[in-house]
């Protein structure tokens, strides 16, 4: 009944290209934004530093899994070594170069994981599925053990973790979970607007074209080369980001073996629970692999009281992980995304049927 | 001990170890050839099938009645997962198939874990872990018994399955089907069975993987690591022959532990982590089928 496109006529191509074309999208997104800003002045410590931070964090993470595997098609379980490689050379871009603004230190470190990201994308120019899945698996194990192998990228810590410097940004130290919650919020925001423009774009059709058949994107003109380690960079430079934040905003002491391949497993399940080949997906997704153990942890205590054992809540919450991911595959392989769409569509009917 | 004696013996050791491995890859061969389903939960499948099999030992049961109720419980698996996770998804491709067994991992760890509890446990075969005693006192060389048993029962499974494969009607119906499964249901192969069977075998192969493993190095979660492994065998030997990843399973094994024993030093050890799958990426990049593996061919 509020929602519909009724009077609404575009009559520019500016208006034609808009991201959000319905005046209640636009108003709904404003809501949400002004809603995410006010979140700390209402919600608790816990919840920031807890929910709000590491969801947002992961999400941009699942942003860049979702680029390479939604958008470019190329399965990779190496995400989690990619944000190491981002956590770690901001935590040493901030040691060693005397004054450096921590924005560029974040960015700098986005680019080394996407150098990495490229070197580990070679293999991909020949290979294709899951042998690519297990070349990404290399570049996983490699690059944890290479960061817990040699000293210099902990500066030679010998309790072998390292603890993240402050947050200083314009002389002014950010250390409340409201302040690390906004500066999180800020560069997620412009990456995941980034990551939609790209992605609607000439770059994003690209990626679409490799995916959907690579040897016919290559007969229309395409080159493969660019457009896979295009991917693989863009992608590996959000994880890296996403690392650098997640060492700097959500852990503050990180060892390599946070970054080991479980968490890229999770962040696997975050993109396609939420939707492959889309940019609200990932948000959907990482927000509902975060949740589910939180509240699986609160039933499981009010259903038993404490006595539980941590391992079966844990082994629990794999089996509905599980679960989750094969009825996905099953019943809605766009994921969590699709449901909203499909929402979308029927509330632009709502009251009638058709 | 002279420094060529010593290779040998680590060699040896190695060689044994890819053994295991190939043992692992050969349940993902035995269902990729017969539903080009890369069946990432084989790994989770090892580990329940040895938990299961300890599990029943413990409450009372002999080691013969044990393994039986553990080979009838993978078979009850193996079907299980035939009717609710690949029936709805025949026809997908294969990346949505892989996904749902990665999940299909989860579920299985998990439900081994609720099962069986997280404890490491020993398993006993009746095979001590030990060097055989007449070759130390020859050479010098410390060589398992248990790495010579699972050669040993590596090489009769292989020979069993190639047996299977190429003597029997089934293994007629398995290679029909591997074929081309649309060609091979309208000539009236029971598909459904067939599958059923696979799923079941590779369960029965994870079993026996399993155990060896376990009796190795303890029944105890971090198998499934072991089993990842397995992957890069499986890359080098290619996905659908099981020569190629008894070869490839040997070639992964030898060539770890020489690496990690004659340059893991430098780097402060742990280099077999990741090695075998740099091995992969570069075998990969010069023959992408693999060693034995059929030639890709792809079409617009």
């Amino acid at each position: 009944m509020f929602y519909r496109e009724t009077g609404q006529f575009r009559t520019s191509y500016a208006q034609d290209s808009q991201i959000l074309p319905l005046r209640q999208d636009r108003i709904g997104m404003a809501f949400l934004l002004l809603a995410a800003i006010m979140i700390p002045f209402v919600a608790n410590a816990y919840w920031l530093s807890a929910i709000m931070i590491p969801w947002l964090i992961l999400s941009l993470v699942a942003l860049g899994q979702n680029i390479l595997m939604g958008y470019a098609g190329q399965l990779s379980l190496g995400s989690a070594g990619f944000m190491a490689v981002g956590a770690f050379s901001c935590y040493n871009f901030i040691l060693r170069i005397d004054g450096i603004p921590f924005i560029v230190a974040v960015i700098l470190s986005g680019v080394c994981a996407a150098l990495v990201g490229i070197v580990f994308g070679l293999p991909s120019l020949r290979i294709r599925g899951l042998y690519l899945a297990v070349a990404t698996l290399a570049s996983q194990f490699f690059i944890v053990w290479s960061l817990d192998k040699f000293g210099w990228f902990k500066n030679y810590d010998p309790s072998g973790v390292i603890t993240a410097q402050k947050i200083v940004i314009m002389g002014y130290t950010l250390d409340t979970p409201a302040q690390k919650y906004w500066v999180v919020l800020g560069i997620v925001a412009v990456l995941a607007l980034l990551a939609k423009n790209m992605a609607r774009g000439s770059v994003g059709r690209g990626w679409m074209a490799v995916r959907d058949m690579d040897v016919a994107a290559e007969v229309t003109g395409l080159s493969l080369l660019r457009t896979k380690l295009q991917a693989f960079a863009i992608s590996s430079f959000y994880c890296g980001v996403g690392g650098a934040l997640f060492a700097f905003a959500y852990l503050q002491t990180v060892e390599p073996s946070a970054f080991t391949i479980d968490l890229s497993f999770r962040i696997l399940f975050m993109v396609i629970i939420g939707g492959l080949g889309t940019i609200i997906g990932s948000f959907l997704g990482a927000g509902f692999i975060l949740l589910v153990p939180i509240f699986m942890n609160i039933f499981f205590h009010g259903l038993f009281g404490h006595a539980v054992d941590a391992s079966i809540i844990s082994a629990s919450e794999q089996v509905l992980f599980g679960v989750m991911i094969i009825s996905f595959m099953i019943f809605e392989p766009l994921g969590l995304a699709r449901l909203w769409q499909l929402t979308k569509e029927r509330l632009r009917l709502w009251p009638f049927k058709h | 001990m002279t420094g060529f004696l010593f290779f040998i013996e680590v060699l040896v050791g190695g060689l044994l170890s890819g053994v295991m491995y190939a043992l692992v890859a050969l349940g993902f061969v035995l269902i990729y050839k017969a539903s080009s389903v890369f069946n990432f939960a084989q790994g989770a499948m090892v580990l329940f099938a040895v938990l299961s099999f300890v599990g029943i030992m413990e409450l009372g049961l002999p080691f013969w009645a044990a393994l039986l109720a553990a080979i009838g419980l993978m078979v009850l698996v193996g079907m299980a997962t035939e009717r609710f996770v690949l029936r709805p998804l025949v026809s997908q491709n294969e990346d949505t198939l892989l996904m749902a067994t990665i999940g299909l991992t989860f579920v299985i760890e998990g439900v081994a874990q609720l099962a069986w509890g997280v404890d490491v446990r020993n398993l006993d075969l009746g095979i001590r872990d030990e060097p055989i005693g007449w070759v130390m006192d020859k050479t010098g060389m410390l060589i398992s018994q248990l790495d010579i048993m699972a050669g040993i029962v590596a090489g009769a499974m292989v020979t069993a399955l190639a047996l299977l494969f190429s003597r029997t009607k089934i293994g007629r119906g398995l290679r029909a089907v591997a074929d081309d499964h649309t060609a091979a249901l309208s000539i009236g192969i029971p598909l459904k069975h067939i599958w059923m069977l696979v799923w079941a075998t590779a369960g029965v192969v994870a079993l026996v993987a399993g155990m060896l493993w376990g009796a190795r190095s303890g029944v105890q979660f971090a198998l499934v690591w072991v089993a990842l492994k397995a992957l890069p065998v499986l890359i080098i030997g290619g996905f659908t022959s099981i020569p190629g990843v008894i070869i490839a399973g040997l070639l992964v094994g030898a060539s770890e532990k020489t690496i990690e024993v004659y340059f893991g030093p430098y780097f402060g050890g742990g280099v077999e982590v990741w090695f075998p799958y740099v091995l992969a990426v570069f075998f990969l990049l010069i023959r992408p089928e693999g060693l034995f593996g059929e030639k890709i061919i792809r079409r617009v």
